[in-house]
């Protein structure tokens, strides 16, 4: 209640007031769609939603609440899919150990090419990380392991902690929406903790959190950092999901997709990357035998949404109902 | 004849592909630069925009017969006109917001246009002759130069130098300056700035319109031509800076060059060595060699 009647407090939502009434609804109905979904909807098509949203997620951490376009998120993606598929399958890894280790490859990236891109701002970023993913893209067409155009195939799922076989849909899709709620939820507490804090102010105005005594690069990188991470947590759920890893996922064109997928959804809000990207994936399908109308398609909702649709679709139902979601 | 152990005859080969690419890396980054340099946006449409070049240029040999040399004309126009109208109905609108909305609009542009002619002439590439006055090479004592190889390098050096030439030293170049200086004061002077902003993209659009008819007869006439080539063009521009004009053309050149020398020694990083000397010239000069701190 306390958010209707002290709106000075209510529109972050921060540490003290707990979340506002209509975010956890919101969020409670998201839960819930996923939860009930699967009784009428394909169980894999679901799955693979899940895994794109908190892949847009991710990268609405950074987006949208640190101001920093990056054009080359699929290089997490990609990586993490990868290392999981070949730790899964070569190494004999148990699906948690694969999936936590190729994140942990994915974060290391992260490290990397961030500590490299932060050291540009704007328009030049957008640019660094994309090349920088190009480059990557390049390093696994060549690299051995990754079988080139093939990918990895026919990944096994294994069994979950050495017990629970997660071959049916019946195991892997609960295992998968605990993955995808948990991430989102870090995500949500990220954006409402003091760091989230500092890295909005970031955003609004870099020289004046600077002179505030805030390190800003630090603060971005560490962004970076957890926004590549928890990328590479969808990445790595996605190759198991699929049981494959291919250059899709690495290719520039991921990049444009999850941009579109947070741009659709609503840059800088909570809820619109998961409603964007389950969009996106839902038109993907429907329009998958039509070939180039996909792209066509694609960058015509670019263009409508830059021109006409700034805020997305949840943040224009925020605006409507003057709460942020 | 060798040089480290590679017989000489390969390495001019290698150097002469890398002239040929630096050429268009070069002309790309210039436009890239112009365009940013007013217009405060990257253009990510550019890629396509080489790629509409060329195809102009073929469907105009197929359709009406009209051949290289008139291509080389008309094609720079008619997708300068094009890229004219996209400024002002759509590019025109994003000026006062953050400029990542530009560099978002543009991708959604190259999108469609990649998308629709890929729908209309398919993935795989057309090729495009070489025009008959340039077939045919000569022989340099040292390596054989096919005519039309040579014609594009030095085509698009002439164009280059032409262009820096307009921008550094003549009275339109100085407004042009000047207006990527200070727009509202060029303005306050009684010059149409928003005219100017508009054919200056035009003139961005229609040099990678020209780089494309320039490219159509050296690799095929395809939708994606220029998809993985405006991403390392945005390399090129990152490691020249944005700043200079002179800057860009010597990068494109530089680089096409050092990527012709790692094919011939070490070929498995050829396609990321730029990526890599990106790299390298953040950590050293994050600005870029030719670029001031903003």
């Amino acid at each position: 209640m306390s958010a209707q009647q002290s709106p000075a407090v209510s529109s972050s939502g921060s540490s003290t007031g707990g979340v506002p009434r209509h975010q956890l609804i919101t969020f409670l109905a998201m839960a819930g769609f996923f939860i009930v979904a699967p009784a009428v909807l394909y169980p894999v098509f679901l799955m693979k939603i899940m895994c794109f949203a908190l892949f847009a997620c991710a990268f609405n951490l950074l987006i949208g609440f640190g101001g920093l376009l990056s054009f080359g998120h699929s290089m997490f993606l990609g990586t993490a899919g990868y290392m999981a598929a070949h730790s899964a399958k070569v190494w004999g890894f148990t699906p948690e150990l694969a999936i936590l280790f190729a994140t942990a490859c994915a974060t290391l990236m992260g490290v990397v090419t961030g500590a490299l891109a932060i050291r540009r701002q704007g328009i030049y970023f957008a640019m660094i990380t994309l090349a920088l993913s190009q480059m990557i893209f390049f390093f696994y067409l060549q690299a051995p392991f990754t079988g080139g155009e093939d990918g990895i195939q026919a990944v096994p799922r294994g069994k979950l902690f050495g017990l629970i076989d997660l071959g049916s849909p019946a195991t892997m899709y609960p295992f998968v929406f605990l993955i995808f709620i948990s991430g989102f939820l870090l995500i949500w507490r990220i954006i409402n903790s003091p760091f989230g804090q500092v890295l909005k102010a970031i955003r609004e105005n870099e020289p004046r959190a600077l002179s505030l005594g805030y390190d800003t690069d630090r603060y971005k990188l560490i962004a970076f950092v957890l926004s590549a991470g928890i990328a590479g947590l969808a990445g790595a759920t996605k190759a198991l999901v699929f049981q494959l890893a291919s250059l899709t996922d690495v290719h520039w064109s991921m990049s444009g997709e999850v941009v579109l997928m947070t741009l659709l959804g609503g840059m800088g809000t909570i809820f619109g990357p998961v409603l964007g990207a389950a969009a996106i994936v839902t038109m993907q399908n429907y329009l998958a035998q039509l070939g180039a109308w996909v792209t066509i398609v694609q960058g015509a909702i670019f263009v409508v949404c830059v021109l006409a649709f700034r805020r997305g679709i949840i943040g224009e139902i925020a605006n409507l109902i003057k709460k942020p979601l | 004849m060798e040089i480290f152990g590679v017989p000489i005859q390969a390495m001019m080969g290698q150097l002469l592909i890398g002239l040929i690419n630096g050429s268009f890396y070069a002309l790309l980054s210039l436009g890239l630069a112009v365009i940013f340099g007013l217009l405060n946006i990257i253009n990510f449409t550019h890629g396509a925009q080489y790629m509409m070049g060329a195809f102009v240029a073929y469907l105009l040999l197929n359709l009406l017969g009209i051949g290289y040399w008139w291509a080389l004309l008309i094609a720079p126009i008619v997708v300068g006109i094009t890229g004219v109208v996209f400024e002002r109905l759509m590019l025109s609108k994003l000026y006062k917001l953050d400029h990542l909305y530009g560099l978002l609009l543009t991708f959604g542009l190259a999108l469609i246009i990649q998308g629709l002619f890929r729908h209309y002439y398919g993935s795989s590439g057309q090729p495009y002759a070489v025009p008959p006055e340039l077939t045919g090479a000569r022989n340099l004592g040292f390596m054989f130069l096919p005519n039309y190889r040579g014609w594009v390098v030095g085509a698009s050096l002439v164009i280059c130098l032409l262009t820096w030439y307009v921008i550094e030293r003549t009275k339109l170049g100085a407004y042009l300056r000047s207006a990527t200086e200070n727009p509202s004061l060029v303005q306050a002077f009684g010059i149409n700035v928003p005219r100017m902003i508009t054919l200056t993209y035009g003139f961005g659009v229609g040099l990678a319109a020209l780089a494309g008819v320039m490219a159509a007869p050296i690799y095929q006439v395809s939708p994606l031509m220029g998809t993985d080539l405006i991403i390392v063009v945005f390399a090129v521009v990152v490691i020249g800076g944005m700043g200079s004009i002179m800057g860009s053309i010597v990068t494109g050149f530089g680089l096409g060059l050092i990527e012709g020398l790692t094919k011939v020694f070490y070929p498995e990083a050829s396609n990321t060595v730029i990526f890599v000397i990106m790299a390298v010239v953040l950590l050293v000069k994050p600005a870029g060699l030719f670029g001031t701190e903003k």
